[in-house]
């Protein structure tokens, strides 16, 4: 009936009807948690937990478009994150939107204005300088850092408070299961096959007349966008930001979960993050007793990259893929 | 008449070395032509002139009377010139059928926003890319081989998926650059009547490298010789065979006497 309602009268595949019933399914338990949660019914830490995991895979997936799809190496999405949430809050802010616009807007800018940026560089990387995305996104991470701890209008290096909390659990949840709509659908059509020929065979792709600028720059440009969104849930969801929270260490923490869960995997982006801050967890609670250990976390994060990288290249997942998430073959 | 393919006059040195100078060739409609010559003597570079993944230090390549002399690989690509490769460039994590459907890239008949949505008409059409890209694969006998990973087919059929590849893109001009390397007799065999037959079915021209001579000589009517960078020869297979130039060229190569 419901979905009905939302499809209208048109036929739709059996394919797109089992992952509309799947994200509808979430989104309602999404909602359930959420109202446990409001009534105190599931510790708020819990709550906080999800919504914290719900956000990272958002950037681990979308990361994993460039680092595991195009097989490209970019080290700057928390640059990408960082103006994401420096513009939904201002947005946010200085707008004056009732709620669900403020909202909408909020997202919707901090999606597009990353983008653009990551467009304008992707251009600039790709044409001319070639090979060096790794080099250009790591000095872009670090100068938009630093710019932002340069701007007093937004706080400087104190950060912006006194944003909005317009995103809770739930929120997060509706923006995940577009993220890994769109996514999805792009892996699993013309573009990620694409993509992947990049990765496999640069000369072969080009010389079957793929333009590589253009379907590298998409695809950089769709993985900022998403780090933007991101950002913006985390800016509305925090209420206060500050420069330092998007530099090389939040980079380098997407990574982990990235490389963790498996590159050109979606599964994988979501088990890395899953398994990640579940063991952070443990070792946060585990390592409370001495305030000075707790740090030792931020040894551990990039301890567990190097036993990745020596044990098991290809992350939890491999390249495989539940089968939930992929598509029913056409034509097989 | 037009010709289809035609370059001018073309020179491409890498340092000192003139990997290919003052090189002409034209080739018409439907025509099957075989270019020989001993190794390092510019054969594969002359495929990556007319491909675009070198640029020309001078003269000219015109393709159906265009001049594409300078254009960017895929631009070139797209015009209808597919090419295989002599040591073999697959998406070997691809599955084979991907390998082929990925050619159907300029041609999908969905937009960006189709992608997005999984619209009625991309089904439809990925639908349709699915049946014609095996298609292909039947033709080259690798049907049953589809939703295998490229890289774990054998050699053989890695050449063979190349090919499927390149037709899937309906290409104008088909170049192979050493399709026999590294085949047995019986597979060298197969190769030729499997050219024979593409040369049949589809209306394309076709420009064949190779150092066995079997191969070019049952297939062209005429074969290129080069040496060193420069045409020495160009006729029909006897004609070529008995110039001294080739025979000396070919000296102490064994490839000569095969
Ligand atoms: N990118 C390059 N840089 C420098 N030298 C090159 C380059 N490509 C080719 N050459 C040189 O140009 C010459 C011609 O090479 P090419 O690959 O065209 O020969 P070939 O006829 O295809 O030989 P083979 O039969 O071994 O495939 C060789 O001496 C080679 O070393
Ligand atoms: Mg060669």
């Amino acid at each position: 009936m419901l979905e009905k309602a939302i499809i209208g009268k048109k036929s739709i595949s059996a394919g797109s009807l089992k992952w509309i019933r799947l994200n509808a399914f979430f989104l309602i338990s999404a909602a359930f948690v959420q109202m446990l949660g409001n009534i105190g019914f599931i510790n708020q830490y819990y709550i906080h937990i999800l919504t914290v995991m719900g956000m990272n895979i958002i950037l681990v997936a979308s990361l994993n478009l460039l680092n595991g799809y195009l097989g490209e190496f970019a080290l700057g999405h928390a640059g990408f994150m960082g103006i994401g949430a420096y513009s939904g809050a201002l947005i946010a802010i200085y707008l004056g939107l009732p709620f669900f616009p403020r909202l909408f807007f909020s997202l919707a800018g901090a999606a597009i204005v990353s983008g653009v940026v990551a467009y304008i560089i992707g251009l600039i990387t790709f044409k001319t300088v070639g090979d060096y995305l790794a080099v250009i996104t790591l000095g872009f991470n670090m100068i938009i850092v630093n710019i932002i701890q340069n701007i007093d209008f937004v706080g400087g290096p104190r950060g912006l408070v006194g944003i909005p909390k317009s995103t809770n659990f739930f929120i997060v949840a509706v923006c995940l299961s577009f993220t890994y709509t769109v996514l999805r659908n792009l892996v699993y059509s013309n573009y990620g096959r694409l993509w992947i020929s990049i990765r496999e065979n640069l000369i072969a792709s080009e010389l079957m007349g793929v333009n590589i600028i253009r379907m590298k720059n998409l695809a950089f440009t769709i993985a900022a966008s998403f780090a933007g969104l991101a950002g913006s849930l985390w800016a509305q969801y925090q209420q206060f930001i500050n420069p330092k929270s998007f530099d090389y260490t939040k980079t380098t923490e997407i990574l982990v979960m990235l490389y963790l869960g498996g590159t050109g995997s979606l599964s994988g982006s979501i088990l890395g993050v899953v398994v990640y801050t579940i063991t952070m967890e443990i070792l946060r609670n585990l390592l409370e007793f001495n305030p000075r250990l707790v740090e030792l976390r931020m040894v551990i994060s990039p301890m567990i990259l190097i036993v990745i990288m020596l044990t098991r290249q290809f992350g939890l997942m491999g390249k495989r893929e539940w089968k939930w998430i992929q598509p029913e073959k056409e034509g097989n | 008449m037009e010709k289809l393919l035609k370059i001018k006059e073309v020179t491409k040195a890498f340092g000192g070395l003139k990997a290919v100078s003052k090189y002409n060739l034209e080739l018409g409609k439907g025509e099957i032509r075989g270019i020989i010559g001993p190794n390092g003597a510019g054969k594969t570079t002359v495929f990556n002139l007319i491909t675009g993944v070198y640029q020309p230090d001078s003269g000219q390549i015109h393709l159906d009377g265009e001049n594409i002399t300078g254009l960017q690989p895929d631009t070139i690509a797209r015009k209808g010139i597919a090419r295989t490769f002599q040591n073999i460039r697959l998406f070997g994590e691809m599955t084979v059928w991907d390998n082929v459907k990925m050619a159907f890239h300029a041609r999908t008949g969905y937009n960006f926003w189709g992608a997005l949505l999984h619209s009625a008409s991309f089904k439809k059409e990925e639908k349709r890319i699915g049946k014609e890209s095996l298609e292909f694969l039947d033709y080259l006998g690798l049907a049953e081989r589809r939703n295998e990973l490229a890289k774990n087919l054998p050699y053989g059929e890695q050449r063979r998926l190349e090919i499927a590849r390149a037709l899937a893109t309906k290409p104008k001009i088909l170049l192979l650059d050493e399709p026999a390397a590294g085949m047995n007799p019986k597979e060298v065999e197969d190769l030729i009547g499997l050219i024979q037959k593409i040369h049949n079915d589809f209306p394309l021209s076709i420009l064949l490298i190779d150092h066995q001579m079997p191969v070019v000589t049952e297939l062209c009517h005429i074969i290129q010789v080069i040496n060193f960078g420069q045409l020495i020869a160009e006729g029909t297979p006897s004609q070529v065979i008995n110039n001294p130039l080739v025979l000396q060229a070919y000296l102490g190569e064994e490839e000569a006497i095969a």
